[in-house]
C-alpha cells in the first residue's frame, strides 16, 4: 500500500514536471476563445495550485474515480474496465505459453546443459530478448497476414462476421485474430521465463539427491521431471512479479501493431492526445498491478517453499 | 582499474562474449565510420521516381517511402541510438551508485525513505514513467530525452549497490578503516566504491542494450528522437505506412537493433559470468 500511494505521488508529480499544457493538443484542430480556454481549465481543473489537484485527486480516487477523459469525454474508469477484458486474454494466452513452452524449453536445455540443443536454444532466447516487439509484430504482420493470408493482422473481431453466428463462430474468429499478437508477445517474453527455469534446474541437479536417484536406476524423465523439477519450478514463480512489468510494456506495442482494443492500445491512444487524465489512470492501474503480482508472487513462494518463512 | 578490466578481459575469453564484442566493434565502427561514405541520410532525391526502390548495388538496402537511402540511415540512427544509450547508461549507473551508497551506507531513515521510493518507482514500468512525461511535453530534443531515460534507468542499480554495501560495511577491513578514524567519505570512496564496481559493471552493459530497445519504441511511438533525424524505432514507424510495398524500409533497422541488443547482452552475459561466477 505505502508502495502504492508513493507511486501515485510519483504519477501526479511526473505529469506535473512535464512542461506543456495537456489542453494544447486540444486547441490544435480547432481554434479556441480565450474564455473557452478558461471555462476548460475550469472543467478539468487545471487552474487551481498543484496541491488543490492533488488534494481533489486522491479524494476522488477514494471513491474510485479516475477523473474524465479528455479524448473521449467519459469517466476514465468506465474506458480503462472497457479494455481490461482483451488485455487479460491477450496476457494470460502469452503468461500460459510462457508456462508451458517456455517453463518446458527451460527445462530440456538444463536437462542437456552444453550440448548442442542448449547453445542453440540459449542463443535464440538472446535473439528473441533483443528483438523490438512492435518490429517483430509488423513482420508477422507483413509476413503471415497481408502476404500470406493466412490470419488477420489487425483487430480482435471479424467486422463482417454475422453477429448471430453464434458463440462458438465468434470464439474461433476471436482466436484467430489472438494467434499473431499472443505469438509476437510470447517471442519476445520467453526468454525470460527459458533462462530463469534452466538456472533454477542446474542449481537443483548438482545436489546430491540427483545423484540417487539416478542411482537407484529411475529413468531420466522421472528424475528431471518428478525429482528436480519440482523444486526448480519455485524460483521460477518468483519471476512473476518481475516478469510483470516486461509484458505489460510489450502489450503496449503489440496491441498498437495489432490494434488490439486492450489498454496498451488505450494508453498509446492517450498518449497522442495528451489525454492525461486516462494515462494516468492507466498507469496507476499498471502500478497496481504489479504491486499486487510481486506481493502475490511472494506469498506463493513462502507458501509453496518450506525453506522461506514470512518475518 | 583492474577491478574493471579483469572481468572484461575474462569475458574476452568465452565464445559469446568474444563474439558478442566483435560484432559490437563492427557495428561501432560502421556507424562512426560510413557515414561521410553514404549518401546523405537526409536528403530526398527523387520523392517521386526514387522512393521506396528495392534494394540494389546503389542503395544496398533500398529507399524509403521519400527516397532516402535506408543504409545511410541505418548508419546515422545507429550513431545516435548508441550515444544516447551510453550516455543514458552512463547517467543512471552514476546515479543509481550515490543512491545505493548513501542509502546503504548510512541506513536509518535515509536508506527507509529512499528505498520506499525506488520501490514504488520499480511498481511502474520504466515505459510508462516516460511516457507520462513524453506524452505532455513538446517536441523534446535529444539532450532531454537522453537525461530522461537516464533518470528513470537507476532504480534497479541503486538496490544492487545498496546490497553491496549493507555485506562490505561488515567487513573487518571496513570496519578497521572506520576504527582508524577514517572519514566517510574516504571509506565510501577507498572502500566501498570499488567493490561495487564489477555489479556496476554488469548493470551498465545489460542496461545499454534494454536502452536501445527502450529508445528504439519511444521513437516507434513518435516521442522519441524526432524525425527528421533517423532513429531505428522512428524509421521503423515510417516505414509502417509502405510495410507492405518497401518492407526493406522497416526490416533492415528493425535487424540493427536485433544485432546490436544481442551483441550488448552477450558481452553483457559474459561479464556477469565473470564478475559472479555462482551464477554460470
Amino acid at each position: 500500500m505505502v508502495t502504492l500511494a508513493i507511486a501515485l505521488v510519483l504519477i501526479f508529480i511526473l505529469m506535473r514536471l512535464a512542461p506543456g499544457d495537456p489542453l494544447a493538443r486540444l486547441s490544435e484542430d480547432r481554434p479556441l476563445t480565450p474564455a473557452q480556454v478558461v471555462a476548460l481549465r475550469a472543467r478539468f481543473g487545471l487552474d487551481r495550485p498543484v496541491g488543490a489537484q492533488f488534494v481533489s485527486f486522491v479524494g476522488a480516487l477514494a471513491h474510485g474515480d479516475l477523473g474524465t477523459s479528455i479524448q473521449y469525454g467519459r469517466p476514465v474508469i468506465a474506458l480503462v474496465s472497457e479494455r481490461i477484458p482483451a488485455t487479460l486474454l491477450l496476457g494470460g494466452t502469452v503468461l500460459l505459453l510462457n508456462f508451458t513452452v517456455g517453463v518446458w524449453l527451460g527445462v530440456r536445455q538444463a536437462s542437456r546443459r552444453g550440448g548442442a540443443e542448449d547453445t542453440a536454444l540459449t542463443l535464440l532466447s538472446l535473439s528473441a530478448y533483443a528483438t523490438p516487439s512492435f518490429w517483430l509484430g509488423l513482420v508477422l504482420a507483413w509476413l503471415v497476414g497481408v502476404k500470406w493470408h493466412l490470419l488477420p493482422a489487425a483487430g480482435m473481431e471479424d467486422p463482417l462476421l454475422d453477429p448471430a453466428a453464434g458463440w462458438l463462430a465468434h470464439a474461433a474468429d476471436v482466436g484467430r485474430h489472438l494467434v499473431l499478437p499472443a505469438l509476437t508477445l510470447s517471442i519476445v517474453s520467453i526468454a525470460g521465463t527459458m533462462r530463469y527455469q534452466r538456472s533454477a534446474m542446474l542449481e537443483v541437479l548438482r545436489l546430491p539427491y540427483m545423484v540417487t536417484a539416478s542411482a537407484k536406476g529411475l529413468p531420466e524423465r522421472a528424475v528431471i521431471w518428478r525429482h528436480a523439477w519440482r523444486n526448480a519450478f519455485f524460483p521460477v514463480l518468483t519471476l512473476f512479479g518481475l516478469w510483470l512489468p516486461i509484458l505489460v510494456t510489450g502489450s503496449v506495442f503489440v496491441e498498437s501493431v495489432f490494434a488490439w482494443p486492450g489498454l496498451g492500445s488505450l494508453a498509446v491512444g492517450a498518449v497522442g492526445y495528451r489525454d492525461y487524465p486516462l494515462l494516468m489512470g492507466s498507469s496507476l492501474l499498471v502500478a497496481a498491478v504489479v504491486v499486487t503480482a510481486s506481493l502475490v508472487s511472494d506469498l506463493a513462494y513462502a507458501f509453496l517453499d518450506p525453506r522461506v518463512r514470512l518475518s | 582499474m583492474t577491478v574493471l578490466l579483469e572481468p572484461l578481459r575474462l569475458a574476452w575469453r568465452t565464445p559469446r562474449g568474444r563474439a558478442g564484442a566483435l560484432v559490437l566493434l563492427a557495428i561501432a565502427a560502421v556507424v562512426i565510420f560510413a557515414p561521410p561514405f553514404l549518401p546523405d541520410p537526409l536528403a530526398q532525391p527523387d520523392p517521386i521516381g526514387g522512393a521506396s526502390l528495392a534494394p540494389s548495388v546503389t542503395h544496398p538496402f533500398g529507399t524509403d517511402l521519400y527516397s532516402r537511402d535506408v543504409l545511410s540511415r541505418v548508419a546515422l540512427g545507429g550513431r545516435i541510438s548508441l550515444v544516447v544509450a551510453v550516455i543514458a547508461v552512463g547517467l543512471s549507473i552514476t546515479l543509481g551508485a550515490l543512491v545505493g551508497l548513501v542509502a546503504g551506507y548510512f541506513g536509518g531513515v535515509v536508506d527507509a525513505v529512499l528505498m520506499r521510493v525506488v520501490d514504488a518507482a520499480l511498481a511502474i514500468p520504466r515505459l510508462f514513467l516516460l511516457l507520462l512525461v513524453l506524452a505532455v511535453s513538446e517536441r523534446v530534443p535529444v539532450w532531454a530525452l537522453v537525461l530522461l531515460i537516464g533518470a528513470t534507468g537507476w532504480f534497479g542499480t541503486s538496490r544492487i549497490v545498496r546490497a553491496e554495501v549493507l555485506r562490505l560495511r561488515e567487513e573487518s577491513y571496513v570496519r578497521a578503516s572506520e576504527a582508524l578514524g577514517a572519514s566517510r567519505r574516504r571509506v565510501i570512496l577507498r572502500h566501498l566504491l570499488p567493490n561495487t564496481l564489477g555489479p556496476l559493471l554488469v548493470a551498465a552493459t545489460l542496461g545499454v542494450g534494454d536502452v536501445i530497445l527502450l529508445e528504439a519504441g519511444l521513437s516507434f511511438l513518435g516521442l522519441g528522437i524526432q524525425p527528421p533525424a533517423p532513429s531505428w524505432g522512428g524509421m521503423i514507424l515510417e516505414a509502417r505506412e509502405v510495410l507492405v510495398t518497401a518492407p526493406w524500409a522497416g526490416l533492415f533497422p528493425g535487424l540493427a537493433i536485433v544485432l546490436t541488443v544481442l551483441s550488448v547482452n552477450l558481452v553483457g552475459d559474459a561479464v556477469r559470468d565473470a564478475v559472479d561466477p555462482r551464477g554460470a
